[in-house]
């Protein structure tokens, strides 16, 4: 699957960089609509129900099955309507579309980090880190408990829509604890962040089961966060 | 300040909820009730702003907005507004003013202060379950529709495009049906946003922050939005709105 985003991004730069009728790259219009990229939904790793009682199985399979495949849909939408405008030279239309993509985009990036972010218990879900992110959270934070304290204090006052952030500032080489509104991914508040840890705090994710009480859920979903994964991706990222 | 007397039947109109702007246009609370309380030793007044149930019982808009929804948005989401609200004021320049005067003071034009949340949440909620009545739906009549006719071409044309301003607001928020510049209009704002910092005059609004549906329709906002045109809207409050609105043109 990584092989087909990175197939999609070299087209889409091709198509970005020829202007409609270039045959530069050796591209036609003909082939570049061809090889526009349609996303999928991504399948997890773990069955609807392994998650409980951290997170219900009902709410697992409506997040991923309807709110994420809706963003995904919807992302395939405005992507095609992009790529016509850019045909065209739709500049109007080019600029109006950034929200939809924004959101819908955002949505399916987010999630499909979130799916990664998540665990059974007895795959190791709430262990916590060790090695150099281990180290790192230490070092940043004090203690697992007090990033912990932080990211939930974070996510209960986050008003509206969004999500919270364990993230690694590649630039400065240091962990920070971040939120974004609605979809905006975790590069929106700044180019050199990556994402370790997200917590998804739109009332999707967790009413079903805990209603109105958010700190519940995030005092609960820390059980099952996968550490392995992100220490994967935080050695890989600042390396 | 003027508080109407609200009436124990639930079908009556009442007309607590309407935004009212003085003579120099600074709004006039007619709205949530407050509660001077004044305690005995030194003088102090302070005022608390109470959560309003809404004008109908909780299982008034069964099946079609459950009980249990209403024991939840309106039990603990509305209740916590006001709490909240209540403790961020006490003792503060805020603390006795009226509720529409502490949501514009703390909209700060657009830059919000930390009360603005729950103070135009409490209101938002407020103007929101007077928005609907049991057996509501179908569609207003006289100078409203009219108008609506008017300004929209036709009543269909302005429900299309009210439940699509409804079901394309991202993350949190709300739509909302104005009288502004002397005619309708149509907006979407996102989380606690709403007409008394905006311009134009409140005349209907929906809840689509998903905690207002998730657990009657799941993800399925559009047809939260259907049924809440079809079933819940009180055209009789709208309408007594608009007559409001007009007073003050």
């Amino acid at each position: 699957m990584a092989m087909r985003s990175l197939l999609s991004r070299k087209t889409l730069t091709s198509v970005l960089l020829s202007g409609p009728k270039s045959m530069g790259l050796g591209l036609t219009a003909a082939q570049s609509h061809r090889s526009l990229q349609t996303f999928t939904l991504p399948d997890l790793s773990y069955d609807y129900g392994a998650l409980e009682p951290a997170i219900s199985g009902e709410i697992m399979l409506l997040h991923h099955q309807k709110h994420h495949q809706t963003y995904i849909t919807n992302y395939n939408k405005a992507l095609e309507q992009l790529h016509d405008a850019m045909e065209k030279g739709d500049s109007s239309t080019v600029v109006k579309l950034q929200s939809a993509i924004k959101f819908n985009g955002g949505g399916h990036v987010n999630h499909s980090i979130f799916w990664k972010n998540l665990t059974p218990i007895r795959e190791g879900g709430g262990e916590p880190p060790k090695g150099s992110l281990g180290w790192a959270i230490d070092t940043h934070f004090g203690s697992l408990e007090a990033l912990i304290h932080k990211m939930n204090a974070e996510g209960a006052a986050l008003q509206g829509s969004g999500w919270v952030w364990l993230g690694l500032d590649k630039e400065l080489k240091r962990l920070v604890v971040e939120t974004t509104a609605n979809q905006d991914p975790l590069v929106t508040k700044g180019p050199s962040l990556v994402p370790l840890v997200g917590i998804d705090v739109w009332e999707h994710a967790y009413y079903l089961q805990y209603k109105n009480v958010r700190p519940d859920y995030l005092k609960n979903i820390w059980k099952v966060i996968n550490w392995k994964y992100a220490s994967e991706v935080y050695e890989k990222e600042s390396s | 300040m003027e508080l109407l007397a609200t009436s124990a039947t639930t079908t009556s109109l009442h007309y607590a909820f309407l935004p009212r702007k003085g003579l120099f246009g600074t709004p006039v609370s007619a709205g949530t009730e407050r509660r001077c309380v004044r305690k005995v030793g030194p003088v102090k007044i302070s005022a608390k702003f109470e959560l309003k149930p809404p004008p109908y019982p909780t299982n008034a808009l069964e099946p079609v907005m459950s009980e249990k929804t209403f024991e939840f948005h309106w039990g603990k989401h509305h209740r916590a507004y006001v709490d909240n609200l209540n403790k961020q004021i006490a003792g503060t320049d805020l603390d006795g003013k009226s509720l529409e005067d502490v949501v514009v003071i703390t909209y700060n034009k657009g830059d919000p202060l930390p009360p603005f949340n729950n103070a135009a949440q409490v209101w938002n909620h407020d103007f929101f379950w007077e928005s609907m009545k049991p057996g509501g739906g179908g569609a207003p009549s006289g100078e409203l529709l009219q108008l609506i006719e008017r300004d929209f071409g036709s009543f269909q044309k302005f429900s299309d495009e009210f439940k699509a301003a409804a079901a394309t607001q991202f993350g949190s928020g709300w739509a909302w049906l104005l009288f502004k510049d002397n005619k309708l209009a149509i907006v979407k704002t996102p989380n606690a946003v709403n007409p008394l910092v905006l311009e134009g005059y409140p005349l209907l609004t929906i809840d689509v922050w998903e905690h207002a549906y998730y657990l009657d329709f799941q993800n399925r906002r559009p047809d939260y939005i259907s049924v809440f045109m079809e079933k819940l809207v009180s055209w009789d409050a709208v309408s007594k709105r608009l007559e409001q609105a007009k007073l003050l043109v």
